[in-house]
């Protein structure tokens, strides 16, 4: 055990205090989900945190290899459900890229400004729990799920439902939207900075969520590279890292955004990194919705195979296809055989693989301060446990 | 970035080993993959200190363990490793020390398919109960039926 | 017995004595319109679903007009358990033990495709194929996952069932009273068992 509080504890063993051992989940209403951690106290502080996984194993991986490539669709929803277009986005992405379809412009622009609503759905109910498990008990959540109805309601008139969407085709989109989603997409974009003032003036320099929040949780530079952190989380620990810059997949490339990165690393970045990253989300938004371009929705083989999942034939071979989601990178690792359904199916979840540092992060905290260390890291179990 | 044969090259040059290259991916023999790996990461010319994802594959004949390497600091990527090897008795060098984030992949890996990496600092399963027999994505894994009688 | 008009009550003396500030009614219709409208549901989201619970909860929706807004973190305080999303077999031990530890009178609402029957993951090595194997369900919604109307609807649903109670006759208020439901224990391919054969029956000869 490499704790410096420990090993003091061990020279002054006249300090009577006992170790606790505190099994904080699966039904906690804290941990987001079906989540266990086993900490072990020290009076208040943490010195060790296993993090025990698997309540919401669904088995994606295995029930996919008995599923057409399109049939994988919906159930990419489920991944991460908050986020379900991104999921879509990353996974038409790697079937695209295994079997070469081509994306005709109009739907790549519905892609991008789909991807970009879910980003700003997903950091404002995370902002909403964050300050739920700081002891602001459900009014932010109140106010974060009134914005989120109001993109709910969008995705709704486009796809036909809430939150599983199932909107994405190989090469396209299933459908065009109707005619005033421009319009209303405007008016989000006219309407979401003002709550996002409102938020960050209640919040930012709130002198509460300053003191739970800063300095708690720290997430040194090289350990988030090494234990390949991805998403917000990585760029409040200050390195620059977006898939959206760097791989510039789909049209990403054409929009002009700047990258948000913290400095400090600790929760208080991660917040506010996710506050700028949806004031650049909305930037993305306005550019697209200026410059989306009439046309098809889906190209002739992408139809085609919609249609008839059954007759998309995918070349043998593996292809691994990455898009930065909200929570980071998601990456769909996929291998065909050349008949009609995945080989192999792989999710590259972001939250799961971030947790790999919730221990390094919580040890020598308070065990409050594990909350919203966990709920910083942003986990979607869904996603955790595939 | 430099052309996977270019690394192919290094490597093979470097450490004395046949590699070959398969839809644009690495096949590494397994004794050697610790040496390179931390190769890969600390020399300047490739710098790969970005482990995206480890996984495996059941090819029914062998299992073969997938890592997509990027670097960050170069903005470069990815590099596809693949080692196969024998399904019955499945052991990779871990790579936990290298890169932390294979911890919770080579657990899953571990969990799943029934890999065993080597050198991995906490190796127990990771999604299933301990006590559960079987790795349920190797395909001859066969699902217990709920609805059998009592 | 819910209406108090039903109980061979005089309408003509109940009228008066209304006009008087004197109301007659069945301690039952009394008792149950409490119940019915105080229902504390646990704070308890598995998947999905749970968003949706969170939704129902929240401004637009609203659940607390009905009288279930008031989510408990803990199953000791609680009567109503929301099974929200899809229990697997790792999480299924902890969900009877949660319901055990509810006190009674207690009920159960199976939200979603996945609670009822598994929905899209009931092929899957390590899900349960709906909660009901294991715990006595009250209601079920459909959908996946259902919209927070539906939840509310199932809500309504669930206050009909409480109205239709009688105080005399439900089992837990006999003397002596247990209920408890065995814990599924872990196995080397699944729960053992995998279904409480006391609340769920699987007919024979009939693909499932």
């Amino acid at each position: 055990m490499n704790c410096p509080y420990l090993q003091n504890m061990d020279q002054q063993s006249t300090l009577d205090t006992q170790r606790l051992e505190v099994s904080l989940g699966p039904q906690h209403p804290s941990t987001h989900g079906v989540f266990q951690m086993d900490v072990v106290l020290d009076g208040e502080q943490v010195i060790r945190l296993k993090p025990v996984m698997g309540y919401l194993h669904r088995n994606h991986e295995k029930l996919m290899e008995n599923m057409s490539w399109l049939a994988c669709m919906p159930y990419t929803d489920r991944l991460d459900y908050f986020c379900a277009l991104a999921n879509n986005f990353s996974y038409a992405l790697a079937v695209e890229k295994l079997a070469g379809i081509e994306v005709p412009e109009r739907a790549q622009y519905l892609r991008v400004i789909m991807a970009e609503l879910t980003r700003l759905i997903n950091h404002i109910v995370l902002v909403g729990f964050l300050l739920n498990d700081l002891g602001a008990f459900f009014t932010p959540v109140l106010y974060a799920f009134r914005e989120r109805e109001k993109l709910l309601d969008l995705f709704e008139d486009v796809t036909g439902s809430r939150m599983m969407c199932n909107y994405f085709r190989f090469g396209g989109v299933k459908r065009d939207v109707p005619p005033d989603f421009i319009l209303r997409v405007r008016e989000i974009v006219n309407q979401f900075p003002k709550f996002l003032d409102e938020l960050e003036e209640l919040l930012t320099h709130n002198e509460i969520l300053l003191s739970r929040c800063q300095n708690v949780g720290i997430l040194p530079k090289a350990l988030a590279v090494n234990a390949g952190i991805t998403g917000p989380v990585l760029r409040a620990s200050g390195i620059p890292y977006d898939i959206r810059k760097i791989d510039k997949y789909s049209i990403y490339g054409r929009f002009k955004f700047r990258v948000p990165v913290g400095e400090a690393g600790d929760v208080y970045d991660r917040y506010y990194v996710r506050i700028l990253e949806m004031r650049e989300s909305l930037q993305i938004l306005e550019q697209a919705i200026n410059e989306i371009p009439d046309g098809e929705v889906i190209s002739k083989a992408g139809a085609q195979a919609a249609k008839m999942p059954r007759t998309l034939k995918v070349p043998k071979g593996d292809a691994y296809g990455r898009t930065e989601a909200p929570k980071g990178e998601l990456g769909f690792y996929l291998v065909s055989d050349g008949s009609g359904k995945p080989y192999r199916y792989h999710v590259r979840a972001p939250s799961f693989i971030n947790l790999t540092v919730l221990e390094d992060m919580c040890i020598g905290q308070k065990v409050a301060d594990v909350i919203i260390i966990l709920g910083s890291i942003d986990i979607v179990l869904g996603e955790v446990d595939r | 970035m430099k052309t996977i044969e270019e690394i192919k090259q290094a490597i093979e040059t470097k450490f004395g080993v046949q590699i070959s290259i398969e839809n644009n991916s690495l096949l590494i023999p397994k004794e050697k993959w610790p040496e390179i790996a931390s190769f890969l990461k600390t020399d300047p010319e490739y710098s790969f200190d970005y482990l995206s994802s480890v996984t495996g594959t059941d090819y029914k004949d062998y299992l073969e363990v997938v890592y997509h390497l990027y670097s960050m600091g170069r903005e470069c990527g990815p590099l596809v490793i693949k080692i196969r090897t024998d399904r019955n008795a499945a052991q990779i060098p871990s790579v936990v020390s290298i890169w932390r984030s294979a911890e919770f992949q080579e657990r899953e890996a571990y969990d799943l398919l029934g890999i065993h990496f080597e050198g991995h600092p906490d190796l127990r399963r990771i999604f299933m109960w301990e006590g559960f027999v079987g790795h349920p994505l190797r395909k001859d894994y066969v699902t217990e039926d709920q609805d059998r009688k009592i | 017995m819910l209406n108090p008009n039903q109980n061979n009550i005089n309408p003509q003396l109940k009228a008066n004595l209304e006009k008087r500030g004197v109301f007659l009614t069945s301690v039952d219709f009394l008792y149950n319109w409490g119940r019915k409208y105080s229902i504390w549901p646990l704070t308890a989201g598995l998947a999905c679903c749970a968003i949706e619970m969170i939704a129902a909860a929240a401004a637009r929706y609203d659940i607390d007009r009905f009288g279930a807004g008031l989510f408990r973190p803990s199953p000791r305080q609680a009567d109503l358990l929301i099974i929200s999303g899809t229990v697997t077999k790792k999480m299924a031990p902890q969900v009877v033990r949660l319901y055990n530890q509810m006190p009674e009178p207690k009920y159960c609402i199976a939200m979603g495709a996945c609670a009822i029957s598994g929905g899209p993951f009931r092929d899957g090595y390590n899900v349960v194929r709906g909660i009901d194997r294991y715990i006595p369900v009250d209601v079920h919604i459909p959908g996946c996952p259902p919209r927070p109307e539906a939840l509310l609807e199932a809500l309504i649903k669930l206050q009909e069932k409480i109205e239709s109670q009688e105080v005399e006759k439900t089992e837990w208020y006999q003397k002596g009273f247990k209920r408890e439901f065995p814990v599924p224990e872990y196995g080397p391919n699944g729960l053992i068992p995998p279904y409480n054969p006391e609340v769920f029956k699987i007919k024979e000869n009939v693909p499932v």
